[in-house]
């Protein structure tokens, strides 16, 4: 941060140093948008190529709302982000773009008629991306709905046990239905919950660090301090494990932890966040059944009785991997798969489709795109100057990371499968919106990460640096910033007292 | 429809699409990362150097004052209220003033506030910030409401603490 602040000090007194000032880059974007255009049109034509040689309208849609929804947004991005960063919005458009082309393709070979919703859903989720960006100019007005969107979180994850409004899917009753349309609220609340640790932790974060008992090497926090992080974290499990699904479990308990650990730098809340993990799952396994089934299906999976079996089977996991395997290194091609064989190929295996038509390569360069994406939004979360969004954009990526751990190591049968979706790619809207909604908040977080910060003699800018930041803020802004000024403290403490 | 080589063809040619243009945008973080930045930021004492070197005889003190970055302060001294005649080693990093025990530079002042004031470097100053204290921060006797450039030799007040910046 500090080199950062001076490099830009020193820029204006050294002409030959313009290279230290972020460029806004929206012209890059332009280029990148144009080429994730290519990308994602060419996927659908290649399809087409395979099946029906012509144009089919609904692809015409897609291609139609994902050009139309990216420039609008990349306008937005113009008028109101200047600075935000370029990567972002293309990384996300190509795998919207793919996970289209293959629930179009999924939808040829199969009953499914998903993709025109799918198409309606990505415009939806578009608009609400551009939204958030032409409204939350600054991402640190959101400290002020701490407290209610825990409220809205909690509200969220309970809506689905309203008897006449929830909706009970293949056992897990995530999901509510209004006017026949299904929506799963969890996926919304994933974010508020990220908005709620992330402003918790940033004003609270010295008393929970300071304030308490030390037992041994460890301080515990007081339960005062602690207390509303812990009715965050036990609605959110609570409620799932009401619910049956496994898969926001992990993915609520995961991100509690790492925000927690992102606050605090003690690796200890983690170590004991694991073993509690171990010892709740082995309970869950012996004595909620959903949660047995899950595991044997998992660790059992080539068991003929297993795999026959009516609910739960493993026989969804062992089609998936045996797609990956016909793919082998450079996919079927487009088309030619038969991901129809899986079932729920276009949601929850929509990974093992994509790994069978594209291939190794294909589903490498797919992780790539996450991966680059996760790493823009910690890249926005390391230079943004607010503890706040320090903690929300990392948070969101860590969300994000586990999410797709959960997702892809359970169709490879690396942990038990539960029932999550791919960001951006897989059938639901409710996830879509959500992860556009992710995206804009990590572009609007990336603007105030790279624009640039100029404090001037007569303090004209610093003036909002000392509005925003409320006292916890700006502490813990100075602490992140470094560790080394322990040392220095030491030394005009002992002085101090002595004199 | 298309023969079977062209389909083959444009399967591969798909492939090789994505991963281009995953390397394109690898390419262009590479600046972003900060790669760029900091081979530059360690280059630049040596490219000083040479400068002054050539500019010594030519150019004078003025060329020379203008490449040299002035020195930040980096000694804190109480020279008034409780603790008097202690100094501080500043660092590159804020420092936390206060009664709380967990800053920075704590404080034995009862008319403190717990986390009384920041001080900030930038560039080759230091910035004075009151953190909201009850007694407030002053400044040749004015109240700070702002973040406030703090020179070497001007005492400022902290609570009952008076302390001043030395080079």
């Amino acid at each position: 941060m500090t080199t950062r602040a001076q490099s830009s000090q020193e820029q204006s007194t050294a002409p030959d140093a313009e290279q230290h000032v972020p460029k806004p880059r929206r012209f890059f974007e332009l280029l990148l948008l144009v080429l994730s255009w290519i990308v994602a049109i060419g996927a659908m034509c290649l399809v087409d190529l395979g099946n029906t040689a012509s144009w089919d309208h609904r692809i015409v849609a897609a291609a139609a709302v994902l050009i139309v929804g990216s420039l609008i947004i990349h306008v937005i991005l113009h008028l109101k982000a200047r600075y935000a960063d370029p990567f972002i919005l293309p990384i996300v458009v190509v795998l919207n773009g793919i996970g289209l082309t293959m629930i179009y393709r999924i939808d040829l070979t199969t009953p499914n008629s998903s993709v025109g919703s799918q198409t309606a859903w990505s415009a939806v989720a578009m608009i609400a991306c551009a939204a958030a960006l032409w409204f939350l100019t600054d991402h640190r007005v959101l400290v002020r709905v701490t407290y209610i969107s825990l409220a809205a979180s909690i509200f969220l994850l309970l809506l689905p046990l309203v008897p006449g409004l929830g909706t009970e899917i293949n056992g897990a009753r995530i999901w509510i239905s209004i006017g026949g349309r299904t929506f799963q609220p969890g996926e919304v609340a994933k974010i508020t919950l990220a908005i709620f640790f992330a402003g918790y932790l940033s004003t609270n974060r010295d008393l929970i660090l300071l304030a308490g008992k030390k037992i041994g090497r460890v301080r515990l926090p007081r339960f005062k301090d602690f207390a509303p992080m812990f009715v965050a974290w036990l609605v959110s499990i609570g409620v799932l494990v009401v619910q049956h699904d496994l898969g926001s479990a992990i993915l609520f308990f995961g991100l509690f932890l790492a925000m927690l650990y992102l606050a605090t730098n003690r690796f200890t809340w983690v170590g004991v966040g694991l073993v509690l993990v171990a010892i709740g799952g082995f309970f869950a396994y012996k004595t909620i059944s959903h949660v047995t089934v899950r595991i044997d299906s998992w660790l059992h999976a080539f068991d003929p009785a297993v795999y026959n079996q009516q609910a739960g089977g493993s026989g969804q996991i062992i089609q998936g991997l045996f797609g990956l395997a016909s793919g082998g290194l450079f996919g079927r091609g487009l088309g030619n798969g038969r991901p129809d064989l899986v079932s729920f190929a276009n949601s929850d295996m929509i990974v093992t489709a994509i790994g069978e038509e594209l291939g190794l390569l294909g589903l490498g360069a797919i992780l790539m795109l996450f991966l680059m994406l996760v790493s823009r939004g910690f890249r926005a979360a390391l230079g943004t100057p607010d503890a706040f969004g320090k903690l929300l954009a990392a948070g969101l990526s860590a969300a994000m990371v586990l999410q797709l751990f959960v997702v892809i190591g359970g169709v490879t049968r690396l942990i038990p499968l539960t029932g999550l979706t791919t960001p951006f790619m897989s059938a639901g809207g409710s996830s879509l919106l959500a992860n556009w909604f992710i995206v804009g908040l990590l572009l609007a977080i990336s603007h105030s990460a790279r624009s640039p910060r100029v404090v001037n003699e007569d303090a004209g800018d610093a003036e909002d640096i000392a509005d925003t930041g409320q006292l916890g803020a700006t502490a813990a802004i100075s602490k992140l910033g470094s560790s080394s000024h322990e040392e220095t403290a030491s030394s005009p403490h002992t002085a101090g007292g002595h004199s | 429809m298309a023969s079977e080589l062209t389909v083959t063809l444009l399967r591969f040619g798909f492939l090789a699409l994505l991963w281009v243009f995953v390397f394109v945008i690898l390419a262009g973080q590479r600046r972003d990362l900060g790669l760029g930045q900091t081979l530059r930021f360690t280059s630049l004492p040596g490219r000083k150097k040479n400068k002054k070197k050539g500019e010594a005889g030519a150019a004078g003190t003025a060329g020379t004052e203008k490449q040299q970055a002035p020195k930040r302060p980096s000694q804190l001294a109480i020279i008034g209220g409780p603790g008097t005649g202690s100094i501080a080693r500043l660092g590159d990093s804020p420092v936390l003033l206060g009664r709380a025990q967990d800053c920075t530079l704590p404080l034995d002042d009862d008319y403190c506030s717990g986390h009384h004031a920041r001080l900030f470097p930038q560039g080759s100053r230091w910035f004075l910030e009151d953190l909201g204290s009850t007694n407030g921060t002053f400044v040749n006797d004015q109240r700070l409401t702002r973040a406030t450039l703090v020179e070497p030799g001007v005492p400022f007040t902290v609570g009952r603490t008076v302390i001043e910046l030395r080079a």
